[in-house]
């Protein structure tokens, strides 16, 4: 970068439980094009994870290739980050949260970077329930190569290219569902009210996240015609409901009527609390899951808001039995098994 | 039935191969042959040749007995033990003169098979077997166990030895042990009832294995990772590396699991594919954890994209390489040395990776555990490369042993209370100007220590840059990390041949045994050769003295295009014409004698002549 972000902050910005303000949660100057969805979608990651008082350091943020995966530079300066290899970000989340399973892991992909060269890694990122989030900043297109239609690009489509899109678009939580995933939602990144509770209840989600975050592309694919851009979803877009996140420390002192409002105890006390709007949708059932996404895809509507969480998910670490200490934290004297061992082994090679 | 050739006479001294076909139970049979032997103190050296198949393919296994301790293939074979007749045709025309072929008579050779010059001597054994057997798998089983039995009356094996193997083999199945020596017994004495026993080609008790053990290099290797503490492990399945992981959790599951809570101090994932596997090799190693994966060929050729980045990003990275015969598929089953130089440069833009080259199961042991403190402490990837042959085939090897009071060298980490310390903090400042940088682990510090890590250009304090100045810096910091790195690797092995010698061997991983016996053999024959064995990339400065200091050098390898003399020339920047290679690539391990045969060609004009020339190229026993 060619100039400098300025550091100067108003005094008196709020401060959470940490002491930190929603400063020591940003990051450098962000480099996109002015307008971008991605940039807002980085605003709720650093709101979310300020709102939650999540110690910086404890976060681990990662990404493959492209306009999205650029994005970890613009949130979180205080938090370790890895810009990989395109489409290959869930490999090396994997490999990290083995390694050190106490961390966030915060994984950030595009459309082009997961349902097209990342597809592979993606299935099986959800198959084995890694804890960890995965943002999708998903414009159905490839900006940083100018504006080529990606796989989430609808069939019709037309970007401003003015070619219609030739084939079917895969929609990521739809995918993710199918697959397994244990906690599938959908969102904006115009809509901070909806995104960034749904961005916490994923945080404290004991298994594999998915937020498929729809964020119009301004430069190559925000024209009326697109079904990615600010003005096809704001008339084609429908809320599954709204969600509160309530942090463990929070008394919960509201009570809403049954039947219309889900409470959800998280893993780690917190409760999210779903407001649902749409009568058709079980959230709790991937099967009523399926069905409503895909009513609405069908329809040609975007649904949104939480689409389905499984209370009961297992982990990888759980799944593996893994130690409850880190691997990473692990000694010479817990790993090594001393000479004694091999001369054993060599006595029965004998 | 007498050949008209004399038939070969030696103690101690030949090449016995086994024709079966695969999936009939004959490995643990073959094995049990060769392990008796090598408990009558006998130097050994089994090799399986086996179809990439699951069953109903010609498989073979060739076992080198050699009392003078060369355990590399000789060339030729002096016995066939023959119950396939798929490759009977093919078997019976690779007998040495004078050599003996042992087959199954129940149904009439072929008249046109039979050989004047070789010894043709019939079991009958699916006749036995259908006469003691009725289960079918049964028949088939013990069909492989009576062969052996009537090997050990045939070439004078100590029967109690064998009694003891196969009580040691079913140990926990103990109601398996007297239907295997019943087995024994049966061959055992048909031989000795039909045949004057012992043979032309016998044993006798030796005492030249000592406290050495038989031991696959894949085995070693997995152990060796066990060792050095990997705790992290991420891979997909490849023959002929597969056994490196499995090897690994055998021994985890005994050693690796947490007293108190039963949980498991590892993890082994099994990736969705090759590029997964070393995406998590090296998200676990950039997050504190040792983590390793073990591939072939093609898994290499799917990880060059990764190991750029571990390079440019500079995080350790370990990688196992069980080579085989490329490219493409090739032959998945057979071994060659030919990912020396995708490995080498593996990935796009300018990139060097290291290699260390094992050549016995020891080595496997000790480069494999090594392997993690390199990674640490260069911050690069480490590329181990082996071969099936040294992977997947039992070795005679040294002990296994391990340093119990030595450290692991965990590099250049920063703790939080040292970066409490310092002033400032750049991922990629060469702080120590061996342009070794320090490194954190996420989640150290609230405040301090934090970086970005990427596969874009940066600075030294890792913020992303496009100035060509800085990338250039960061390409000659990463240049002379090269340098440090060449006081890190393992250095050549030297021997020298005590004489005068213009010209030498460079040899490397599993062409060590047949090279030495072909140096042996060129030495007998008046042609002095210094040798050296190459045990890392890159190179040091004895590598290249030792080639100096030689007028011609010999490079053997088991591929096509030499390409560990490409890498030579490339490094030290040598002409063509010192360096002459010796090479074989059929897909099965370089023998002795092909070496010898090979280096005499190569001699300048040809004008050597060799002393035993008939000798030497054939027969059993290497002189005798």
């Amino acid at each position: 970068m060619s100039y400098q972000k300025p550091k100067f902050r108003h005094p008196d910005l709020a401060v959470n439980e940490l002491g930190f303000t929603k400063a020591d949660y940003e990051g450098s100057l962000s480099t996109l094009c002015a307008g971008c969805g991605h940039d807002s979608i980085s605003g709720s990651i650093i709101r979310a994870c300020h709102e939650l008082s999540i110690p910086p350091h404890k976060i681990a943020k990662l990404s493959g290739i492209g306009c999205s995966s650029k994005s970890p530079a613009y949130f979180l300066g205080k938090s370790h980050g890895f810009n990989s290899v395109h489409g290959r970000m869930p490999s090396v989340v994997t490999g990290a949260a083995m390694a050190n399973r106490d961390l966030l892991y915060l994984g950030i992909s595009g459309d082009g970077d997961t349902a097209s060269i990342g597809m592979g890694q993606f299935a099986h990122v959800v198959r084995r329930n890694l804890n960890m989030v995965y943002i999708v900043m998903n414009n159905g297109c490839y900006g940083l190569t100018k504006g080529q239609d990606s796989a989430t690009a609808d069939e019709g489509s037309v970007s401003k290219k003015g070619d219609p899109n030739l084939f079917a678009g895969i929609d990521l939580a739809g995918l993710a569902l199918q697959l397994g995933a244990t906690f599938v939602a959908r969102s904006f990144s115009g809509d901070k009210e909806q995104l960034i509770p749904l961005i916490k209840a994923a945080m404290t989600h004991r298994g594999f996240a998915i937020i498929d975050v729809i964020s119009p592309c301004v430069t190559f694919n925000n024209n009326p015609e697109s079904t990615k851009s600010y003005e096809f979803f704001r008339d084609h877009a429908e809320a599954t409901g709204t969600v509160d996140f309530v942090p463990m420390r929070e008394e919960i002192k509201t009570r809403y009527p049954a039947g219309s409002t889900h409470e959800v105890t998280m893993h780690d006390g917190s409760v999210i609390r779903l407001h649902k709007t749409s009568q058709h949708l079980d959230p709790f059932n991937r099967v009523s899951a399926m069905r409503v996404l895909d009513e609405h895809r069908i329809k040609g509507d975007i649904l949104t808001g939480l689409i389905y969480l499984d209370k009961n998910s297992q982990e990888l670490h759980d799944v593996m039995q893994t130690s409850q200490r880190p691997l990473n934290e692990l000694s010479e004297d817990d790993l090594c098994p001393g000479n004694r061992l091999l001369k054993n082994i060599n006595a029965a090679l004998r | 039935m007498t050949a008209r050739v004399k038939s070969l006479q030696s103690v101690n001294d030949f090449v016995i191969k086994f024709a079966n076909v695969n999936g009939t139970g004959s490995a643990s049979a073959n094995k049990l042959f060769a392990k008796a032997l090598f408990r009558m103190g006998l130097p050994v050296c089994p090799k399986n040749i086996f179809p990439s198949n699951i069953q109903g393919l010609p498989t073979w296994y060739e076992v080198r007995v050699s009392e003078k301790g060369y355990l590399g293939r000789r060339g030729g074979v002096d016995i066939v033990l023959s119950v396939n007749p798929q490759s009977m045709a093919q078997d019976i025309k690779e007998i040495e003169p004078g050599g003996y072929f042992i087959y199954d008579n129940t149904k009439p050779l072929d008249l046109r098979l039979i050989r004047n010059d070789v010894t043709m001597m019939g079991l009958p054994l699916t006749r036995i077997c259908n006469e003691q057997y009725k289960d079918p798998r049964q028949r088939q089983l013990f069909k492989n166990v009576i062969y052996v039995g009537a090997l050990a009356a045939l070439l004078d094996i100590d029967f109690a030895v064998l009694t003891a193997l196969v009580a040691d083999q079913f140990k926990g199945k103990e109601k398996l042990i007297l239907p295997n020596i019943h087995a024994l017994e049966l061959g055992h004495k048909y031989a000795k009832e039909n045949f004057d026993c012992p043979i032309g080609i016998r044993v006798q008790k030796s005492d030249k294995v000592g406290d050495k053990i038989l031991i696959d290099g894949n085995t070693a290797l997995g152990l060796g990772a066990l060792y050095g503490g990997a705790s992290v492990v991420a891979w997909y399945p490849i023959t002929p590396s597969t056994s490196v992981v499995d090897a690994f959790e055998k021994y985890a599951k005994r050693v690796r699991i947490d007293p108190g809570t039963g949980r498991k101090n590892y993890a082994i994932v099994q990736a969705e594919d090759e590029l997964s596997a070393i995406g998590m090799v090296i998200g676990a190693s950039w997050n504190g954890a040792r983590s390793f994966t073990a591939t072939s060929g093609p898994g290499l050729s799917l990880m060059s994209e990764f190991l750029g980045l571990a390079y440019f990003a500079e995080i350790p990275t370990v990688l196992f390489d069980v080579q085989r015969a490329g490219p493409s598929t090739g032959m998945p089953t057979r071994t060659q040395q030919s990912d020396i130089l995708s490995a080498a440069y593996a990935s796009h833009g300018d990139t060097k990776h290291v290699l260390l080259f094992p050549s016995t199961p020891k080595e496997c042991f000790d480069m494999g555990a090594q392997s993690f403190d390199l990674a640490d402490r260069l911050q690069t990837p480490i590329l181990l490369l082996t071969d099936l042959d040294l992977g997947m085939n039992d070795n005679m090897s040294e002990p296994l042993e391990w340093d119990d009071s030595k450290e692991y060298d965990r590099g250049k980490v920063l703790s939080a209370d040292e970066l409490d310390k310092m002033e400032k903090f750049g991922r990629y400042l060469d702080v120590d100007g061996d342009a070794i940088c320090y490194r954190t682990y996420p989640g150290t510090h609230p405040e301090k220590g934090a970086f970005f890590t990427r596969g874009s250009s940066r600075n030294e304090m890792a913020v992303y840059t496009e100035k060509g100045e800085e990338y250039e810096e960061n390409m000659h910091r990463l240049m002379a990390k090269w340098e440090t790195i060449k006081e890190y690797v393992p250095g050549p092995e030297i021997i020298l041949c005590g004489k005068e010698a213009d010209a030498a061997v460079l040899y490397f991983g599993t062409s060590e045994e047949s090279s030495r016996e072909a140096v042996d053999y060129l030495a007998d024959e008046g042609v002095n050769l210094n040798a050296m064995r190459v045990r890392a990339f890159p190179f040091n400065k004895e590598v290249e003295n030792f080639i100096d200091e030689h007028e011609r050098v010999f490079v053997i390898e088991q591929n096509r295009d030499a390409q560990l003399r490409t890498l030579l020339m490339a490094e030290f920047e040598l002409g063509p014409d010192k360096l002459k290679s010796v090479l074989c690539f059929d897909g099965t391990p370089i023998s002795a004698r092909n070496i010898r045969k090979q280096i005499l060609q190569l001699l300048p004009g040809n004008n050597v002549t060799p002393l035993y020339p008939e000798k030497v190229a054939s027969g059993a026993g290497d002189k005798a």
